[in-house]
């Protein structure tokens, strides 16, 4: 289990590194002069210059590579360019606000979800599976603002159950948004509901298929005690990676779902740091971003090897 | 026995250069059977894809999408952009089927010259991913050792960013525009491809009919080719099935940003959010494109579903 | 035919497979009874429909799967008619399998402890008292530390180990009826030979009836009352031991034994008779009887009529038109004995056609990134550790060992589809390199392989003709054309007909598989051919008639075999020298005849005495305690002292033995001087009937 911890320790540092490798190559060096970005196309070559050297770009890449790691590491994100406020202020209130929206989603979708693929996968090949299946199927590549659309008109414009604009004053806590915060919750919970059940069906359908089920049904064990006892230990195991990785999705589909619904989340953000082409905007919020999705991961991982006694006893 | 009897004319055959009687002609030959052989498959595949009801609502949804694509120009009443005189913000009605927008634009034709975009755009994007993802997943898990390494290393750290996070961030510092779409699309799935290429070659690569070619010296690029790519086929199909219903899903979703396709062009995802603006007033302009998109991806998805239990049976994930 | 004491009792018993629209009868009007404390053997190869008998009776079959006419009856009640809450209740306390996969059939995520405890639990029992009775129970199956087995996941056990613990769960409630599916079928000899008496002792004076399903007769004949014979769904012959080895009537049954190669059973003295064609398919069943397609005495009675099963005088059960006049001796129902393949075998002695030098493949075990920094030496796999080996030109060398023996890493290594990461292989005068792709055309022509899986040697997607004409095209350099006749003609010596040219390998049985499969690796005509276990997946007949065709191309070839196996009888049968290997080390080598008789390796004398034998039975035998050591935590001294049965004391422990030579060609590594060995395993050799050093005509 060591072993494994300290591989899977090894691996986040690698893939971080490789990661911010990317995002520095993509925000840094891909567009150019950086100054020129900032300051303009008429500025002059002084002006330019001596922007440069303030933000190091006279350095090689590596050197300015490095640095602009170290920066980010010790908590210094810069200003942006646009509103001229700390990106650091910025993107931590911001991200606060996305916090609240991916824990309300994750709250409904994953008990769902779960519940839905363990039912089809034992009904597998009935007709309760294929009306799951088929439906999960029909959304799961649903882009969110169609399905942000659909629940607008429905529950918010002709049932008026809940608010079609989620936008929040900055500040407001979980309890007091949450109106505002179901219907973008629900829009997301589509997002993860089709892929986490379509794979947990998956695992449960495997799972069946053991001998170990066999072994436990002919001991004369109830139906129920045999899935809950030899079959779900096994086949929601899988379901931990799976439900780590639609978190990707979720963070893909907020930055949609932030904007059908006008949410101050980090997705918000994100457009609005595209529209102005702000680069240090859009490098924290996309460091920050890998960063949690990252440690989600490693978070997934290290339960999965916690509960599985093949590699916690390695 | 008869295999004694080759040892010295095989010997003769070796000394005067081997290689033998037109190989142009083998080559065709082995074409011609090869093209044959691919058409009765993909008959064979629509067949069984016809075969369950989900799947043949798939393939007739995407069979109209792809008419739609091929033919727009010939079923659109007006063109995209045309604002017509006096016509904003019309119900739909026998003139303008799908009504107009707040521009006066006709939504019907925008959206039958839109299917050619979008499908354009995914299509190219996941065929340009799928071939670079394939060979780079190929080669790399074929020769194995630190290129292997290294190029599987970057991709998952590519994979670590959300794709559409990427996919906004590269746009973002390139600029909008169907072409940077279209690079976006390859950068964000060519990792995916290669990765599902590169699992399918690795557990082929130990197979014996693959090792008995070895060991009758055939070179690298004959094994992969001979050997290995039929075997990553039916996987790839599939994989290309799921990358063209994710690519719709992000072009849309792109659009909708405002990051994707500018307009004035007939972009579903960019005609939904054009339109949100509106939506008390020109419903219709909203809804007509968001359904095309939805009908699209839930036709493309039952389609793929059915390839693979086709293609892939007893697999379930 | 029912009886009171009945335990089992199965009558007329049809069982279908939907398949589409279509039914299949994979089970057809089979009866037989077990009676308590009877031990009731079912034989027959793969399709036989055996499995799916077991099933049946378990009244566990795949969905598609329907007990379509007769009935099954335990203890007089018809399972068939039993609601599924009362099936429970039977296979709770009544009925027991025992599957052929003990490490899938056990739940990888709970203790052996808790799966133990379930399949004794009545319901209200105290934990502790549980627990306590579960421990007595794996004693039973001589655990020797039940608490630390009762604590660990299944992953942490060995396979031999996983079984018993299975046993030991079937037989937590004294169950009325055992059913044994192939148990040891994936399991190491040793490890079965252990197992098999394990089941033999414990049912031994019980009342539990024993249904014991296997392909191997041997098996079946050592642990079984009775012995039945299955044949495309079909209950050919039931029998006693007894009978089986002294007479049996079918056709079928004869055809069986004939196919597998005794102990001592030599391929160019006492060939074996392999049974023609394949197994009929259940949509094409003949109209009469159903082995008439392959019966070497079947009439146009046997086509035309369906034999029905008839009682023999020694109570024996046959169905065959003919068995009156094979009982009576009027025909010989065997096999034509194949034409006598003149030895063109090279003699002992001979120039060596492929030789290893201190041969040596280690695995490196990587590191975590911590150990890297700490320099932490990386810890190796020592899968072949110094292994000398040599090949006579035309002859075969023999090399057994059990899974973990290093034998198939050392044959990749020579092929060089691994490179090695030592020590010298050479091709007549040749030295290899290490990697394939350094070796030249000339020498990967005359140095091929054939591979264990027949399943997986044959690209899917080429035909047949493809598959050949490459070798022939790329290392013989002839012409497409050319190499399209010369495959028709590789095919004919494989025994196939170049019709097969066109076809895929989806259409092929296993078998052809791999004929096409030694087709294509005698295309360039090789001088050196290695076979790795490659009748091994094999079903029995058709393993026969494949160890025959190997035998004759040698002799029309004049190529010399490297034979892996773990199958010590039909190394011995294929090879004139064996090399036996124990953690990647070869422990004895010898000619054939040499490692049949003491003295011998402790591991080898193991080994031989752990093959299933149809003729005799055997009280006492030599068993291997304990599993395979680590081959990365080598035992120190000499590797198989964990395990010995000859542990001579601590210069085992300490020391690496020394070759002992006994006579010219004939050595083995161990402590024990070959007199002193000689002498010990005479004694229990005596009892164990090693084969007679006559190796005349055995009896049958």
């Amino acid at each position: 289990m060591s072993r494994y911890v300290a591989r899977r320790l090894a691996f986040l540092v690698i893939t971080l590194l490789l990661t911010s490798l990317i995002v520095f190559v993509v925000t840094q060096w891909l567009p150019g002069d950086v100054a020129r970005v900032i300051l303009g196309r008429e500025a002059s070559e002084p002006a330019l210059a001596a922007l440069r050297a303030e933000l190091g770009l006279d350095k090689p890449l590596p050197l300015q590579y490095l640095s602009w790691l170290g920066r980010f590491l010790t908590g210094d994100w810069g200003t942006s360019y646009s509103t001229g406020l700390p990106v650091r202020d910025l993107v931590l209130e911001r991200a606060g606000n996305s916090t609240m929206l991916a824990g309300l989603t994750l709250l409904i979708a994953v008990p769902l979800s779960v519940f839905l693929g363990v039912v089809a996968g034992l009904k597998a090949d009935k007709p309760l599976d294929a009306t799951i299946s088929i439906g999960s199927l029909a959304v799961v590549g649903l882009p969110e603002f169609v399905t942000g659309l659909i629940l607008i008109e429905v529950l918010a414009l002709r049932l008026h159950l809940f608010p079609a604009n989620s936008s929040i004053r900055p500040g407001t806590g979980f309890f007091e948004a949450l109106p505002q915060l179901v219907l973008p919750a629900l829009t997301a919970t589509f997002v993860l509901l089709a892929y986490v059940t379509r794979l947990t069906r998956a695992g449960v359908v495997e799972e069946m298929r053991q001998g170990y089920v066999r072994t436990a049904t002919l001991k004369g064990l109830p139906r129920r005690t045999v899935v809950g006892r030899h079959v779900l230990r096994n086949a929601l195991l899988p379901t931990i990676t799976v439900l780590a990785i639609s978190f990707g999705w979720l963070i893909g589909g907020l930055i949609v779902i932030e904007n059908v619904f006008n949410y101050p989340g980090l997705g918000r953000l994100m457009t609005f740091a595209i529209d102005r082409r702000d680069l240090p905007l859009m490098q924290a919020i996309t460091l920050l971003t890998v960063l949690v999705f990252a440690l989600a991961n490693l978070g997934a991982d290290l339960l999965y090897a916690a509960l599985n006694p093949r590699i916690r006893l390695e | 026995m008869t295999v004694n009897g080759y040892n010295i004319s095989s010997m003769d055959g070796y000394t005067a250069g081997g290689g033998g009687s037109d190989p142009a002609s083998l080559f065709s030959e082995e074409r011609r059977r090869g093209l044959a052989a691919a058409f009765s498959r993909v008959g064979r595949a629509l067949r069984e894809l016809y075969a369950r009801p989900a799947s043949a609502l798939g393939t007739t949804l995407v069979l109209v999408f792809f008419f739609m694509a091929l033919f727009g120009p010939l079923i659109a009443p007006y063109s995209a952009t045309e604002q017509i005189a006096g016509a904003a913000r019309q119900a739909p009605s026998l003139q303008h089927l799908f009504g107009t927008d707040h521009l006066g634009r006709d939504v019907f034709s925008r959206v039958v010259l839109g299917a050619r975009d979008i499908l354009a755009l995914a299509g190219l994007g996941t065929l340009l991913a799928v071939t670079i993802g394939t060979l780079v997943g190929m080669f790399s898990a074929y020769r194995g050792g630190w290129v292997d390494e290294i190029s599987f290393r970057l991709f998952d750290s590519l994979l670590a960013l959300p794709a559409l996070l990427l996919a906004l961030l590269l746009l973002g510092v390139v600029g909008p525009s169907r072409s940077s779409v279209l690079v976006v699309l390859v950068i964000v799935y060519v990792p995916i491809v290669a990765r599902v290429v590169r699992s399918v070659v690795l557990s082929t690569k130990q197979k014996g009919f693959v090792e008995a070619a070895r060991m009758q010296g055939e070179s690298t690029a004959s094994i992969v080719r001979r050997d290995i790519f039929p075997s990553v086929t039916p996987a790839l199909t599939v994989e290309a099935a799921l990358r063209f219903s994710y690519a719709i899903f992000l072009v849309a979703s792109l659009g909708f940003l405002g990051v994707g396709v500018q307009p004035p062009n007939p972009d579903w995802g960019l005609m939904v959010s054009q339109a949100r603006p509106y939506v008390s007033l020109t419903p219709w302009a909203l809804y007509f494109p968001a359904i095309a998109i939805a009908l699209l991806v839930i036709g493309v998805n039952l389609a793929a579903d059915g390839l693979k239990r086709v293609l892939l049976p007893g697999r379930e994930s | 035919m029912a009886s009171f004491s009945n335990v089992l009792e199965i009558d007329g018993l049809t069982v279908s497979y939907r398949r589409g629209q279509k039914s299949l009868d994979a089970v057809r009007n089979v009866s037989f009874s077990i009676a308590a404390g009877q031990s009731y053997g079912l034989v027959g190869e793969s399709g036989s429909g055996k499995s799916t008998l077991a099933l049946a009776i378990m009244q566990y079959l795949p969905e598609n799967g329907l007990v379509t006419g007769g009935t099954i009856r335990l203890g007089g009640q018809d399972l068939a008619a039993l609601p599924r809450e009362q099936m429970q209740q039977v296979w709770r306390d009544q009925i027991k399998l025992v599957p052929q996969d003990p490490g899938a059939s056990l739940n990888p995520s709970l203790r052996i402890g808790d799966q133990l405890d379930e399949a004794l639990c009545d319901g209200n029992e105290a934990r502790d008292e549980l627990r306590q009775r579960s421990l007595e129970q794996l004693r039973q199956v001589r655990i020797a530390d039940p608490e630390r087995v009762a604590a660990s996941y299944p992953h942490q056990l060995s396979g031999g180990m996983q079984q018993r613990v299975l046993i030991a769960m079937a037989l937590a409630r004294q169950p009325s009826l055992l059913i044994l599916d192939e148990p040891t079928t994936n399991l190491d000899v040793t490890t079965e030979a252990v197992i098999l008496d394990l089941v033999r002792d414990l049912v031994h004076g019980q009342r539990t009836a024993i249904l014991y399903v296997s392909h191997n007769l041997g098996v079946v004949a050592s642990i079984c009352d009775r012995v039945a014979v299955l044949y495309a769904g079909e209950l050919v012959e039931d029998l006693t031991p007894q009978q089986l080895r002294r007479r049996p009537l079918h056709p079928y049954t004869l055809g069986l034994l004939d196919s597998v190669p005794r102990l001592g059973q030599r391929a160019g003295v006492d060939p074996l008779l392999p049974i023609a064609g394949t197994i009929a398919r259940l949509d094409a069943l003949p109209a009469g009887c159903v082995f008439a397609p392959r019966c070497p005495i079947a009439q146009q009675l046997c086509r035309d009529l369906r034999p029905e099963l008839e009682e023999t005088p020694e109570g024996g059960l046959v169905r065959c038109h003919r068995w009156r006049e094979i009982a009576a001796g009027m025909v010989d129902a065997r096999a034509d004995r194949p034409a006598a393949v003149a030895s063109q075998n090279g003699v002992s002695g001979a120039a060596s056609a492929l030789r290893t030098e201190a041969l040596v493949k280690h695995f490196p075990v990587r590191r975590t990134l911590a150990e890297a920094l700490r320099r932490t030496p990386a810890r190796q796999v020592h899968a072949v550790d110094g292994v000398s080996l040599q090949i006579g030109q035309q002859r075969t060398l023999g090399l057994v060992g059990e899974s973990g023996s290093g034998k198939t890493t050392a044959a990749r290594c020579i092929v060089g589809l691994v490179e090695r990461t030592g020590g010298q292989v050479t091709l007549f005068d040749i030295a290899l390199a290490p990697g394939l792709d350094r070796r030249d055309a000339a020498v990967l022509r005359r140095l091929q392989m054939v591979f264990q899986n027949p399943e997986e040697a044959l690209n899917p997607h080429r035909t047949v003709g493809d598959v050949l004409q490459r070798p022939l095209m790329r290392l013989m350099g002839l012409s497409a054309g050319e190499a399209r006749q010369q495959a028709g003609e590789l095919l004919e010596a494989v025994r196939l007909s170049s019709a097969y040219l066109d076809r895929t390998p989806g259409q092929l049985s296993g078998g052809e598989k791999q004929r096409v499969a030694i087709a294509r690796a005698f295309a360039s005509n090789p001088d050196v051919l290695i076979l790795d276990e490659s009748v091994s997946a094999l079903d029995v007949s058709v393993q026969a008639s494949i160890l025959n065709l190997l035998t004759e191309l040698q002799a029309e070839q004049g190529s010399a075999y490297l034979f892996i196996s773990h199958d010590l009888a039909a190394v011995s049968y294929l090879a004139d020298d064996i090399a036996v290997m124990y953690l990647g080390q070869v422990v004895e080598t010898g000619s054939a005849e040499q490692m049949l008789h003491p003295p011998f390796h402790p591991y080898s004398e193991a080994l031989l005495s752990a093959v299933p034998r149809i003729d005799a039975a055997g009280p006492e035998r030599i068993r291997l305690p304990g599993d395979l050591p680590s081959a990365i935590d080598l035992p120190s001294g000499c590797r198989f002292h964990t395990r010995c049965p000859r542990l001579l004391g601590d210069i085992c422990r300490t020391q690496e033995p020394p070759w002992q030579e006994t006579a010219p060609g004939h050595r083995y590594r161990c402590h024990i001087a070959p007199d002193e060995l000689t002498a010990m395993q005479v004694s229990s050799g005596e009892q164990n009937g090693w084969p007679r050093r006559e190796m005349g005509e055995a009896s049958r």
